[in-house]
């Protein structure tokens, strides 16, 4: 059976969901301005992260890559750049490899424009003329290969690795089955169940991916440990604990469920973009939401399926995330946040491959236009860049 | 009436999962595995929805086991039904206060 979703075709040959007008502040200074321009024009979407100044050169140049990979994002059409003129990332940059990829890019420097007020009229001019030239596009058939899938849990309970984690699991096998492609990442819940993903990477666990992969588990556990305290005080959150996760491990294995059983095919940094590689991929970032979500919407996924035991609301600002909630309780209560009902599983209504299959089905429907939950209530403006140094 | 279950879901596990509201101190339970046998087991204590019980006696020490994998280690004697949470279970992992020793 071959499968196919209405798709935006974009000039470097990759294929978007979405058809958007992003506003990039280089630096959190520029925020404000770009929050007024997206006030103001419809069809845009503000990445207001709080990086690009007073940083070591290893992270400017790290918001800089993540930022222009958003910009090339599949979902993005047209991008307008807010920059302050004094940051340490690199605007011009962002110019360049925007319009590199085919895109329409405009850039507005506020202090060369003389300030607040002069810089959001000449965003709001740029922004509107952006929207209108995108907007005439039409969405045609595209094969399901071209899919770019990310997958994240968030607020898990013992529901998550029992239900709705299988139900990514399920779409998952089926996507890369097909051709597609996946990632998955939260490094930080691989403690515990690293040597099961170090067994299904491509060479087997002694292969430089399966040592990879172990490696970035120890980096992520080094971090953890450096500050002498017991990881429990953050991961598992109250909420897993309230929810009935008793330790990291625990959480882990149930988080590992729902990148499918696949063989995995390497490992990607946090600011490496998938061009044309597919099958299952890992991509080291932390479990925290606003900064994993960036990564991978910079990887270029055209939208994420996020499994949920407590309820997560969020989303992202230029990627359709689709919640499915293992916990039949959290649904009843959280219906208007919550896409899919995998309680179903729990309650045994429903098989794994049912809600499976009805997952697939609302994927198809979203990456062809449909809103999710998240993004008709507008719940998608945090985000931030994961950095490694401090702020200096 | 409506059934008391809980999920265990590998046959090495010694937990099981309760999904399940007002499980009460003394309240039986059934006990699901994969292949459908079933158990009943009385529970210690007031548990959750979504929480753990011990499936048999664990040591002190011990493994606590889920998915067929060490979830971490019984902090104290655990009898079997008692409940299993962090005030008995001792993760293992990511325990910078243990000063290093915390390799699996």
């Amino acid at each position: 059976m071959s499968y196919t979703f209405q798709g935006y075709r974009r000039a470097n040959g990759k294929f978007g969901a979405r058809n958007l007008v992003a506003v990039i502040p280089s630096v959190i200074c520029a925020n404000d301005v770009g929050q007024a321009i997206c006030r103001q024009v419809q069809g845009t979407i503000g990445y207001f992260h709080h990086q690009g100044c007073c940083q070591l050169p290893i992270d400017l140049r790290r918001v800089t890559d993540t930022l222009s990979n958003l910009g090339q994002s599949p979902n993005v059409g047209a991008a307008l750049i807010v920059s302050l003129g004094c940051e340490g990332t690199d605007h011009e940059r962002l110019v360049e490899e925007i319009s590199a990829a085919g895109k329409p890019v405009e850039i507005i420097r506020i202090q060369e424009l003389g300030g607040t007020s002069r810089a959001i009229q000449a965003g709001i001019d740029a922004a509107q003329k952006l929207v209108q030239e995108i907007s005439a596009e039409q969405r045609e058939p595209v094969d399901i290969s071209e899919v770019i899938m990310a997958i994240k849990c968030g607020a898990s309970d013992t529901t998550s690795g029992m239900a709705s984690n299988c139900v990514i699991g399920y779409v998952a096998d089926k996507l890369v089955d097909l051709g597609a492609t996946v990632v998955f990442g939260e490094t930080t819940e691989f403690l515990g169940g690293e040597h099961i993903l170090a067994r299904r990477a491509v060479g087997g666990e002694h292969g430089p991916v399966g040592q990879k992969i172990y490696e970035i588990v120890d980096r992520m556990e080094k971090r953890a440990k450096s500050v002498g305290e017991d990881m429990r005080g953050g991961q598992p959150t109250p909420g897993n604990i309230a929810g009935g996760l008793s330790s990291i491990e625990e959480k882990s294995l149930g988080a590992i469920v729902k990148s499918g059983h696949r063989p995995i095919q390497g490992v990607l940094e946090y600011t490496d973009r998938i061009d044309g590689q597919k099958g299952l991929w890992i991509k080291d970032a932390p479990g925290r939401e606003p900064e994993i979500l960036t990564g991978m919407a910079a990887t270029g996924a055209q939208f994420m399926m996020f499994s949920t035991g407590r309820g997560a609301p969020q989303g992202f600002p230029s990627m359709p995330v689709i919640k499915i909630c293992g916990n039949p309780n959290t649904y009843a209560r959280m219906q208007h946040d919550m896409d899919l009902n995998a309680g179903r599983i729990i309650t045994g209504e429903k098989t794994i491959e049912q809600v499976g299959e009805e997952a697939f089905e609302l994927m198809l429907r979203v990456l062809s236009g449909q809103m999710t939950k998240n993004e008709a209530l507008g719940y998608y403006g945090s985000m931030d860049i994961f950095c490694l140094g401090p702020v200096i | 009436m409506e059934r008391k279950l809980a999920l265990k879901v590998d046959d090495l596990d010694n937990v099981a999962t309760i999904f399940a509201d007002g499980i009460a101190d003394g309240a039986k339970v059934e006990v699901r595995d994969k292949k459908g046998n079933i158990e009943q087991i009385t529970v210690h204590g007031n548990v959750p929805y979504g929480h753990k019980i011990a499936l048999c006696d664990i040591e002190k020490g011990a493994h606590i086991m889920k998915y067929g994998e060490c979830i971490g280690a019984a902090s104290c004697n655990i009898k079997k039904g008692d409940y299993v949470h962090v005030h008995n279970l001792e993760a293992l992992r990511g325990r910078g206060d243990l000063g290093g020793g915390s390799e699996s």
